[in-house]
């Protein structure tokens, strides 16, 4: 379990003083895998590198498994750091040693034996899928094998604790997935805690179990992604999930159609049942579909539907009170009262 | 054969003096290595946000290196001679010329060192504090790695001027083939010496350019 205890982190150079990260508090689950999502320079980046203390908190606590990570002495420090695997944007491996070298490096930090180490390097490598590689150079590898590479670096010490800044920020869309499916595994496999920073929400989707929205150096907005996606609170929320749920509809269709408009969201359960067809059987109007999605968020759908009814005032009326009975939320977006 | 006649003349002076260039040389270089390069590693580790951060250490050092390399070499060869008497027991010939040459190599090599450490990533530097690597560990496997090819650069281009430097420390009694163009081709009008040791320096030079930029490829996987 990670506690982020009042993070502060300033920056203080001769002329001015920056908050970086202004009293984040933030409690993250065994085996849970944490998003924080943010603008460039919200503060996420120098939060998730107090973490490990890459940088050093101006104020507050780290807490990870129990141990107070700020009161420890460097050589515990580093110690505890063999326990917390850290991949990078920009894969950050050492281009003058082979894939099999930049790997047993992190061993040999943690003072493994020469066997132990080429044991472990070889299973590592077998795990990210690099076998093939273990003697090449970081410069003859794509984006995608240098993370893989950097990912097999991150769990060399079998650690407890993954920490992902960026990861798949320089890739791809394919490699992206693949790399993502990569964190998946080793998150369920492995029973590892990931937390990751990033500005892509597509990667909270397919990857969180929780998320927290930052701006400004604070944590505006946390919770289950499934609840953060159906139910955004903050504007600044609305605005990343729009990033992977977009339905604005031309305004033109909506000027010219001649029925009421309205937008259904279902959650869960709901969003497999079939609301539409029931509504239009039991109530005499007809409907048309503008525009529709269902995206899967944790295998749990999310539905947004956008349709358009015609018939009579209190028929409509009445059609809208039976989904809204039926769905997590109905907005009507136009209102024809013929 | 007319032609070829002063050189052969010269040539066991000439042999003489190419022998204690290398000397001077090599024994600075050897110097600048052995001092320079750890100087250099501490003058970058010593910045800010790295692990042996001191502003302290740093600047000392800084000023240190900029005092030796803000004195013009031959003032410097003059001002050493008592150092050199201390070290070596003598004022001439080329292992005294080899302390002043020495003495200025190393902030010279060291600001080479530093520059080529400052090339490196600082994510790279980052990631392997990230594993739990000790500083030292660090050194040794990733900075020195890392900067590797821009340090044979340096070691290349510090040689060179080495045997510019060595040639000036041969106009006070330093011996070499600075001594021998001096000797010949300066207070004898000898133009044959002075264009032999023209022509030997020159292909000195090209060799030792051609080797550095080699081993600097090979050592190079970016």
């Amino acid at each position: 379990m990670i506690e982020i205890r009042s993070i502060r982190k300033e920056y203080v150079s001769k002329k001015n003083r920056v908050i970086g990260v202004d009293n984040v508090s933030l409690t993250i689950q065994t085996g849970e895998i944490y998003g924080i999502v943010g603008y460039s320079g919200a503060g996420k980046s120098s939060l998730l590198r107090c973490l490990n203390l890459l940088e050093r908190p101006t104020g507050g606590n780290i807490i990870i498994d129990g141990i107070d990570l700020t009161s420890l002495s460097s050589k515990e420090l580093r110690k505890q750091r063999q326990k917390i695997g850290m991949i990078f944007q920009h894969f950050s491996l050492v281009s003058s040693k082979t894939v099999y070298e930049n790997v047993a490096f992190a061993l040999r930090a943690a003072h493994r034996s020469k066997d132990a180490t080429k044991l472990r390097v070889l299973e590592l490598l077998e795990i990210v899928g690099l076998s093939d590689k273990k003697d090449v150079y970081p410069a003859q590898l794509s984006g995608g094998q240098k993370q893989r590479v950097g990912i097999a670096r991150a769990l060399a010490n079998e650690p407890t604790v993954l920490l992902c800044d960026e990861a798949t920020s320089a890739l791809d869309p394919t490699t992206t997935k693949a790399i993502l499916q990569l964190l998946k595994k080793i998150s369920s496999e492995l029973g590892i805690t990931i937390v990751l920073i990033t500005h892509e929400m597509e990667v909270v989707k397919e990857l969180c179990h929780r998320v927290a929205v930052m701006q400004d150096g604070r944590v505006i907005e946390e919770g289950p992604v499934y609840e953060i996606f159906s139910q955004p609170k903050q504007e600044l929320t609305k605005q990343f999930i729009s990033s992977v749920l977009d339905f604005e509809l031309p305004s033109h269709l909506i000027d010219e159609s001649e029925g009421t408009i309205i937008k259904i969201q279902f959650e869960g359960q709901t969003a497999g049942e079939s609301i539409l067809s029931d509504t239009l059987q039991s109530h005499a109007v007809k409907g048309n579909i503008l525009h529709g999605k269902i995206e899967y968020i944790q295998d749990v759908p999310l539905g947004i539907l956008i349709i358009e009814l015609i018939g009579d005032a209190v028929q409509i009326h009445s059609a809208l009170e039976y989904i809204k009975n039926r769905s997590s939320s109905v907005e009507v977006l136009k209102h024809v009262t013929a | 054969m007319s032609l070829l006649n002063p050189i052969v003349n010269i040539l066991p002076d000439l042999n003489k003096a190419f022998l204690e260039t290398i000397y001077m040389v090599g024994v600075s270089l050897a110097v600048a290595l052995l001092i320079g390069l750890p100087l250099g590693v501490l003058l970058f580790t010593t910045t800010r946000n790295l692990f042996f951060e001191s502003g302290i250490v740093n600047r000392s050092l800084g000023f240190a290196v900029n005092i030796v390399r803000s004195i013009p070499f031959i003032i410097l060869l003059v001002a050493l001679l008592p150092l050199t008497d201390l070290l070596t027991g003598s004022t001439i010939g080329p292992r005294a010329a080899s302390v002043s040459l020495s003495v200025s190599a190393i902030p010279f090599f060291a600001r080479i060192v530093e520059t080529a450490l400052r090339e490196i990533d600082r994510g790279v530097i980052e990631a392997a504090i990230a594993v739990g690597a000790t500083p030292w560990m660090i050194i040794k496997d990733v900075l020195l790695p890392e900067a590797k090819p821009g340090i044979i650069q340096g070691l290349t281009l510090t040689t060179i001027s080495l045997i510019g430097y060595s040639a000036m420390a041969g106009t006070i009694g330093g011996g070499g083939i600075g001594d021998l163009a001096i000797r010949y081709g300066y207070y004898r009008y000898d133009n044959t010496v002075m264009i032999t040791t023209i022509v030997v320096l020159i292909c000195l030079v090209q060799l030792i350019q051609m080797v550095g930029d080699k081993v600097s490829y090979i050592v190079n996987k970016r």
